[in-house]
């Protein structure tokens, strides 16, 4: 089957370019599996990141015959097209091939507090119901691959906005029942870098790999940002 | 050049937790990738801990848990390293829980625990069967909270060791290609297993091994390498892990003639039985021709109930759907061994502090020993984060226990200058094979003759065939010259150390003439008590490893037959 695949070394290239490859592809190849073999035996050269390949470490999100995926989880045959076609994650800086600049998608994971925020109390526990730890389940799932990030025009367009994955973290804590953060966190994602940003365009829930309703979760912030600003409990 | 007077090498729960213990002096952690992305993510079933929080585990307890760890052991553990783990695990539980690690939850809000393999009770603590993920995730954003540096996406290539102790490593930014030596007083390892030595592995494409081998080749011992979990049931065909946890909720395996075989292995335990007899149970099924396609057998969970998988096995059914297209709730899951954990490891004591001053080492790639010749399900994740701690604080009376300190110049020179040689040398070579060659022809040896059933015969081949290829790989070349991430360069300077340690395994089980625990000799069928209840301890030299042997530690418990 014929591969695509975009080319960018800014040491050597003055401009972009696609190489292409004829892999042999069977039932249940997955996409990354595809991308191995160039390496192992057509061109050593070909960069990008990998690890777990079974869809949790969240390495190697790129952009797939026009879809934000995981590589690892994309069989080819399902892709159901004549050709594949690979680019780096769209709108973020390129460091060679299919490797891009994370470091502004950290910068925003570490803006918001990323933590727990509560005291501990060492030899138990804190308390969580089970119904509380549910109401959670979905917002940690995600796994930090930035394919909502990528897939966000206000993203694009607005270099200072928090993103999906950062709001979806904040709002992970701040629905954590064990977490005392409060309106102290609020703070962090309002203002108009924050979750007013979000014109709920839902781009980052459907780039999602796992699933996660990130545009959901952005919205519930809006809600407790607008209760904390009349008054009441957020 | 960086300094830093800690440097932690890996990003998992073991590295990450020793960092954070060691936040107060000048520490740093150097990755090969960002920390979120280390296999440490991939666990999937649960931590163990004596809680008691559940009924059925009301009389558990730290002596309990250690007991099941010494069996499931095959008596190989250290029993003192094993009572310790268990007696620090609640306050390492309590802590990351209280770190904000999103555990599952009991009726009354505690943390839930479920079944495993080879316990008494049920100890195991869980999120969902997204445990590692979740611990992680958690201990990651304590790193953050605390502002510990991060290296990332840099390969560990060599040791640095001068006047008798470890003076920092040589890395390769892989982004750059540029190499650096970073000095340090103390080192911690904690890069994990090294499962990719294995054609068939549940472990991420970054558990190459080859950190610790860097390690051994400048002088620090391996201990017990020839122990290898074979996890029993890891997806057909791609091998990707189905947790344990799929069996602790209830699942059966089950053989072609829909037979729940566990009943002729482990009669008691049945499919709660540890790993290694579960694993052979089922190659023995598979090889006996009760197998499907004399490939797999089938893990069914379809008597849970849809509910109970989509809330306690979410991952497992994702998995089951993306890479095998069966809906667990429908159907029952393709399964057969793969390779899982590296028992063996850096023979280090329960402070993590290996015998050359300065090294320490904590989580796969350590070996204290408590899971001896073969790991319990949920004793790693408890491992990496009661000796992460443990190694961190040591590490830290270490350097405060220096008299001179600071980078030593001229050894950190001398150590780049060889590195860079060594990939000099590998980019301007024209001819030869391609390493990648040589990767696939030791995963298979491994695989073949090193792997559940072990004989005499064909481990002498393994040995054989690894030699060669150590010769071979001397000559071999790579194609993409440039520096900048470049996968092939970076496999190319692994494949050398991981076929140091595929030699280690290969001749450790070659000279251990018996059977226990993940060891199985068909040709010794027999645990040896009298001859071989001893760790194995691999030195290097230029004519590969010198075994040497040391006893195991006996408090409470003597062996006695292993019967589940």
């Amino acid at each position: 089957m014929k591969f695509t695949v975009f080319r960018f070394d800014p040491e050597v290239d003055k401009e972009p370019r696609y190489s292409t490859y004829e892999v042999p592809v069977g039932e249940g190849t997955t996409l990354l599996e595809a991308l191995l073999w160039i390496v192992d035996n057509a061109d050593g050269s070909l960069s990008f990141r990998y690890a777990c390949r079974e869809a949790i470490c969240g390495a190697c999100a790129m952009f797939v015959n026009g879809k934000h995926r995981l590589a690892c989880k994309t069989q080819v045959k399902d892709l159901r097209a004549d050709e594949v076609v690979v680019h780096p994650l769209p709108h973020l800086p390129i460091i060679k091939d299919l490797v891009v600049d994370m470091s502004g998608f950290w910068e925003k994971y570490r803006a918001i507090r990323p933590y727990l925020i509560a005291e501990g109390l060492g030899d138990r526990e804190l308390y969580q119901s089970h119904r509380d730890r549910q109401a959670i389940d979905e917002m940690l799932n995600c796994i930090l691959c930035a394919c909502c990030y990528s897939s966000c025009p206000m993203v694009w367009t607005n270099p200072g906005y928090l993103g999906p994955a950062a709001l979806l973290k904040a709002y992970r804590f701040a629905a954590d029942t064990r977490d005392k953060g409060g309106r102290e966190r609020l703070k962090l994602v309002a203002g108009e870098d924050g979750v007013w940003r979000c014109h709920t365009v839902f781009n980052c829930a459907e780039a999602c790999p796992k699933d996660i309703n990130i545009t959901w979760s952005i919205q519930a912030l809006k809600r407790k940002l607008a209760r904390a600003a009349v008054g009441l409990k957020p | 050049m960086p300094y830093h007077r800690i440097l932690v090498v890996g990003a998992g729960l073991a590295g990450l937790r020793a960092a954070i213990e060691a936040a107060g002096e000048d520490v740093a952690v150097l990755t090969r990738v960002h920390p979120v992305r280390s296999h440490s993510v991939a666990a999937q079933g649960g931590v163990n801990a004596p809680l008691a929080n559940v009924p059925e585990g009301k009389e558990d307890s730290p002596e309990r848990h250690a007991f099941d760890t010494v069996k499931g052991a095959d008596y190989l553990a250290d029993q003192d390293a094993a009572e310790l783990m268990t007696r620090l695990a609640p306050e390492r539980i309590y802590e990351i829980e209280n770190w904000g690690c999103p555990f599952s939850r009991t009726p009354e809000g505690k943390i839930a625990q479920r079944p495993f393999g080879g316990a008494g009770f049920p100890r195991t603590c869980y999120a969902a069967d997204r445990t590692g993920h979740a611990m992680l995730h958690t201990l990651y954003e304590q790193v953050v909270k605390r502002g510990i540096r991060v290296y990332e996406e840099w390969l560990m290539l060599d040791l640095i060791v001068s006047g008798g102790r470890c003076r920092g490593v040589v890395a390769m930014d892989m982004v750059s290609g540029r190499v650096e030596a970073f000095g340090a007083e103390a080192v911690v390892m904690a890069t994990g297993g090294a499962g990719r030595i294995y054609a068939r592995s549940t472990n991420s494409h970054i558990n190459t091994g080859s950190a610790a081998a860097f390690c051994y080749m400048r002088g620090v011992p391996l201990k017990d390498m020839e122990f290898v979990q074979f996890h029993p049931t890891s997806l057909y065909p791609n091998n990707v892990l189905i947790s344990e946890a799929a069996r602790g909720e209830g699942g059966y395996l089950l053989n072609r003639d829909g037979e729940r075989f566990m009943a002729r292995y482990a009669p008691k335990a049945m499919e709660l039985g540890p790993r290694d007899i579960v694993a052979r149970s089922i190659q023995t099924e598979i090889d006996e021709g009760r197998g499907f396609e004399n490939a797999y057998v089938h893990l069914d969970l379809r008597h849970l109930g849809a509910e109970k998988i989509k809330e306690r096995l979410p991952a497992i059914r994702e998995i089951a759907m993306y890479f095998a297209g069966v809906d667990p709730i429908e159907k029952p899951i393709p399964i057969q061994p793969a390779q899982h954990y590296t028992m063996g490891g850096l023979d280090v004591d329960k402070d993590g502090a290996s015998e050359l001053p300065g090294l320490f080492a904590a989580g796969e790639c350590a070996c204290v020993s408590v899971h001896g010749a073969n790991r319990l399900g949920g004793n790693s994740l408890l491992e990496t984060v009661v000796f992460g701690q443990l190694a961190g604080a040591a590490a830290v009376r270490y350097v405060r226990g220096l008299e001179k300190t600071g980078p030593d110049g001229s050894a950190l020179d001398t150590a780049v200058g060889e590195v860079e040689a060594r990939i000099g040398e590998l980019i301007s070579r024209q001819d030869g094979e391609r390493t990648a060659v040589i990767r696939e022809e030791m995963k298979q040896v491994m695989f073949e003759k090193v792997g559940i059933f072990r004989e005499e015969g064909p481990m002498r081949e393994a040995v054989e065939k690894i030699r060669e290829l150590k010769e071979r790989v001397k000559r071999a070349r790579v194609d993409a010259r440039g520096r900048r991430y470049n996968l092939e360069l970076i496999s190319a300077l692994e494949l050398p150390a991981m076929l140091e340690l595929a030699e280690v395994i290969a001749l450790g089980a070659l000279t251990r003439p018996e059977s226990r625990g993940s060891h199985f000799r068909r040709d010794y069928p027999q645990r040896d008590d009298a001859n071989w209840l001893k760790h194995t301890v691999a030195r290097w030299t230029p004519d590969g490893p010198r075994l040497e042997y040391k006893p195991v530690v006996i408090t409470k418990w003597q062996p006695e037959a292993r019967k589940y």
